[in-house]
């Protein structure tokens, strides 16, 4: 078993979708994470606030910088992720292929460093 | 008695086989690769004063699998895996290893899996189950060896992180992952067929090596038409090598081959796959390309070939691989069955600047409705795009001869 990231992304130039579709993708998603708890690969999941809303801190010579903003500057943020537990790659890019359905976005799927406790 | 050569040679018939074996015993393919490769050093030291024992890969399997129980053993009591060293002490050291066809064909589809670059999916082919060295990769893809080992390593790292599987896909996701697979194998033959770059026309070593692939993959999988139409592709292609070069290694095109020159058994071979495949009535774009190398091989020469049916079985390509590349190719047949202006027109339609092709065969069309002074300009710009030594040697005269 690994433990998978699943980010998923948006352009922040593209236009935000109507209320309509963004009710169907709140369905859409909470279904899927629905079927994601049943089959037991669920294991934390967020939707993120714009990416104007962020903070970054860091240390730097000894002092504590706190700045406004996203720390990429891309034009590409992250939207929202799961973190699930699946059995190798093959099975993570399966739940990968219903997440971007489900969110309407290109997913970016990255595995843990460390295989999860025996 | 074996001497060197003979063991090099069992080293490239068996690796491939051995290496998959004990990534399935083991998964991991470096702990796989190292056994394998000290099992022939092993291999090397004894053979030479005992000769090659009766199932050689039977013997380098469990040799390799010995040394990487050792070496796990090793590694497990110096890091304190107590885990690992149990698993390890549930085999017996003389337990042999069943060979199993299908550990190949699931390290294939781990190597050309989606989520690695075709450039890392094409290495690790090259090397795991080929079993070509990394220099051997390294000069057939013209990159320093550093580079290509480099990427192995990157590859063979993001399949153990990501945990990449060795498994065959499911019926569902099978022509989805197959795709690459065959994608790799074509791109091998065609890298050894026309290097992109350097002074040899066909690289004749990589071509066969992916000839070898494509047999493999046909035994492994005899039910899937494409895989067979991919085997006849290449061996209908194969057929035309020793005509495709002049005496200075210069490019023959398929006009003006000595068609005498064409192996007879491969064309054999080849054309007994396409009707194979006819008659499962599955087609697919390797099948077509095949079926269309096929009806060349039966014209005696250019005049006596069948070009209503190529150009027939393009339009048909179209269906599957709708590109500009296709277009310009059905463009030529189109020329060939006489109307030259047509296919000029729809060639010129297609806007493959970038190609040096693009400009020969505009130059070709352009020649022989003798429009020499466009269809001069149109081999130089051709030779500005090429970086083969042959090719352009070749468009270059055929340049010359306008001017």
């Amino acid at each position: 078993m690994s433990q998978y990231l699943m980010s998923v992304y948006y352009d922040e130039a593209d236009e935000t979708p109507s209320d309509e579709v963004m009710q169907e993708m709140y369905a859409d998603v909470e279904a899927l994470n629905k079927k994601m708890r049943d089959s037991g690969v669920w294991v934390f999941a967020g939707g993120l606030h714009t990416p104007d809303t962020a903070t970054v801190v860091r240390s730097q010579d000894g002092e504590i910088l706190t700045t406004d903003g996203p720390f990429p500057e891309a034009k590409e943020q992250i939207g929202g992720f799961w973190v699930i537990e699946a059995e190798n790659l093959d099975a993570a890019l399966d739940w990968a292929s219903q997440a971007t359905i489900a969110c309407r976005g290109p997913v970016e799927v990255r595995p843990f460093q460390d295989e999860p406790e025996a | 008695m074996a001497d060197d050569r003979e063991i090099a040679e069992v080293f490239q018939r068996e690796s491939g086989r051995a290496v998959a074996t004990l990534v399935r015993r083991f998964g991991d393919i470096d702990v796989a690769e190292e056994a394998v490769q000290e099992a022939f050093v092993e291999a090397i030291r004894r053979w030479p004063s005992r000769g090659i024992p009766p199932s050689p890969a039977g013997w380098i399997i469990t040799t390799a699998k010995n040394r990487a129980i050792d070496r796990l053993r090793r590694e497990s009591q110096r890091d304190n895996k107590q885990s690992e060293a149990m698993h390890l002490g549930e085999h017996d050291e003389r337990e042999e290893i069943e060979i199993v066809e299908d550990d190949q064909l699931r390290l294939i589809f781990t190597c050309c899996h989606p989520a690695l670059a075709v450039s890392a999916q094409v290495a690790l082919t090259m090397k795991l189950i080929a079993g070509l060295g990394t220099d051997e990769i390294a000069r057939a893809f013209l990159v320093p060896e550093s580079t290509m080992a480099q990427r192995l390593v990157r590859a063979k790292r993001k399949i153990k992180a990501a945990n990449i599987p060795y498994r065959i896909p499911g019926d569902a996701e099978l022509p989805n992952r197959l795709k690459p697979v065959l994608a790799v194998i074509y791109l091998v033959y065609n890298e050894g067929h026309v290097a992109t770059t350097g002074d040899h026309l066909i690289r004749h070593d990589v071509s066969s090596e992916a000839i070898r692939l494509a047999r493999l993959l046909a035994d492994l999988m005899p039910d899937e038409p494409e895989v067979i139409g991919l085997l006849a592709l290449m061996l209908l292609t194969e057929a035309r090598r020793p005509a495709r070069t002049g005496r200075d290694g210069e490019l023959v095109r398929l006009p003006d081959q000595d068609r005498g020159l064409w192996d007879r058994a491969l064309i054999a071979e080849g054309q007994g796959l396409v009707r194979a495949c006819l008659r499962r009535n599955q087609p697919g774009p390797y099948q077509i390309q095949a079926a269309i190398a096929a009806v060349h091989a039966d014209g005696r020469s250019p005049e006596e070939t069948d070009w209503a049916q190529i150009v027939a079985l393009y339009d048909q390509l179209l269906q599957f691989v709708p590109t500009p590349i296709v277009e310009l190719n059905r463009a030529i047949a189109v020329a060939e069955r006489g109307d030259v202006a047509k296919a000029l027109a729809s060639v010129e339609k297609l806007g493959l600047d970038g190609y040096h092709l693009y400009h020969a065969t505009r130059g070709d069309l352009l020649e022989r409705l003798g429009r020499d002074a466009e269809a001069a300009d149109a081999y130089a710009s051709a030779v500005e795009l090429t970086n083969n030594q042959a090719e352009r040697r070749h468009l270059r005269h055929r340049e010359a001869r306008l001017r």
